[in-house]
């Protein structure tokens, strides 16, 4: 592992140019749902620092493929077999050990198993459509599951959504809880998406990209795509900055 | 060219979206898969302290409900202690206290509500006391980055005036958005915390 300062401060500030901010008019749900007063900005307390922590005991290890984590005995969900691996860091580079990942997506066809989807591409009876798992001492993490198809959604009346899978991360404070969307590499509907383009750096976007993988493609059999994910990164505590309470 | 920093940049969010539930409670979304689902039970059977209640809305700025909101939930015990290796005191922890929860809507009205213990007051920074409070995180279509927001308790007024982080909210107005109201309700004690995204009396958001 890599070396890890005696002890570990504050987060760095989220940078919020970064990040999509909360009223974009072309994503049109966010026109009500954004807030229009400024976030007010607080010096991280134990109420940031700390957040809750997940072990093997609150998960099965089937749970991570969802291959088979929903399909009857012998079966298989349809569509294009996939590995989604890669690391959970810190903007220190560190890696993030013991940490919850956890997805969902749309099957091949695009519909979700959800009771508010209605889109006409069929359920499969084989494929629930989430997974999770707990990074290992590295960070890392792996999923087996299948390609997710793209979908309309409401929103222009042409809009459709890129193949995408959503990505649920906690690390060790609740200052860095996180939820994004995983793309893949070459989809030409990622430069359409409004929800992408909410994202102001097209550099941002890139890093939601997951890249075609050969090295880690199992032949024969599953295709695989790596992406890391990365959590704000903490101060070392060189000079005390008082943060009382620990 | 100066050297460079080998920092990292975050990965930039995106929307949680309707279907959230799948994910992280699907139960909701209308199918069994796990074994158990994560953050049902916040404070376990051992907790000490007062059980209650927690319920609202969360509010558009149409001032209709948001139906698909899912709200993350992270507390101390009774007595202000998290159950996390750095908080001091963490090994006194009831068993089974995880202070960690999510909560999900009634799909019709957008109502929801959570059973916990109050928290106890903390040790914020500076040697300040913090007043009992909840954290929550709020998630759903429409929201890009997930919004942070404390909740306080409207029986803990001196506790609450003395309160760091409500004071450094310059607004007198606004520091009400983060009070909840307290009712006794069949000899249950149950809070009101309505969280207005936009608008009038906007909750009090923060960037934490």
């Amino acid at each position: 592992m890599t070396q890890t300062p005696k002890k570990q401060g504050e987060f760095y500030q989220r940078d919020r140019r970064w990040h999509p901010p909360a009223f974009d008019k072309d994503y049109k749900t966010s026109v009500a749902r954004s807030p229009k007063l400024s976030l007010i900005s607080l010096e991280n307390t134990p109420s940031e620092i700390t957040g809750p922590r997940f072990g093997h005991g609150d998960m099965t290890p089937i749970d991570n493929d969802l291959l088979s984590n929903y399909a009857q005995p012998d079966q298989s969900p349809i569509g294009e077999r996939i590995i989604v691996h890669g690391r959970v860091l810190d903007e220190n580079a560190r890696p993030v050990p013991n940490t919850l990942v956890e997805i969902w997506q749309a099957n091949a066809g695009g519909r979700y198993r959800h009771k508010k989807d209605t889109y006409l591409a069929p359920i499969d009876p084989n494929f629930g459509g989430c997974g999770r798992t707990m990074t290992d001492e590295n960070g890392y993490y792996y999923f087996r599951t299948v390609k997710p198809g793209a979908y309309p959604w409401r929103n222009w009346v042409n809009d459709w959504r890129p193949a995408h899978i959503h990505v649920s991360v906690f690390g060790t404070g609740f200052a860095q809880r996180l939820i994004t969307q995983l793309y893949f590499e070459g989809d030409p509907l990622v430069k359409t998406c409004p929800i992408v383009a909410t994202i102001p750096d097209p550099e941002a976007v890139e890093q939601l990209i997951a890249k075609l993988d050969m090295n880690a493609t199992i032949p024969l059999d599953t295709i695989a795509y790596k992406f890391d994910i990365v959590l704000r990164g903490r101060r070392s505590t060189l000079f005390e900055n008082r943060l009382e309470g620990n | 060219m100066p050297q460079s920093l080998e920092y990292l940049k975050e990965t930039p969010s995106q929307t949680a979206g309707p279907y959230v539930h799948i994910g992280l409670a699907p139960g909701a979304a209308g199918f069994q898969i796990y074994d158990q689902e994560l953050g049902q039970d916040i404070a376990g059977p051992n907790a000490k302290g007062q059980r209650i209640r927690v319920e609202g809305l969360v509010i558009d700025g149409t001032g209709s409900p948001v139906k698909d909101v899912l709200l993350e939930v992270w507390q101390a015990n009774a007595d202000g202690v998290y159950p996390h290796p750095e908080h001091a005191g963490h090994e006194s922890v009831e068993e089974g206290f995880r202070g960690w929860g999510r909560v999900i809507t009634n799909f019709e009205t957008g109502e929801w509500a959570f059973d916990t213990v109050k928290p106890g007051a903390l040790m914020g920074r500076n040697g300040q006391m913090m007043a009992p409070h909840i954290n929550l995180w709020i998630v759903a279509r429409g929201i890009n980055v997930g919004l942070n927001t404390r909740l306080y308790f409207d029986d803990e007024a001196e506790a609450n005036a003395a309160d760091p982080v409500i004071n450094v909210i310059e607004w007198e107005k606004r520091r009400e958005t983060l009070i909840a109201k307290r009712s006794e309700r069949d000899g249950e004690t149950v809070y009101r915390f309505d969280i207005r995204l936009q608008g009038d009396d906007e909750t009090v958001f923060f960037d934490i």
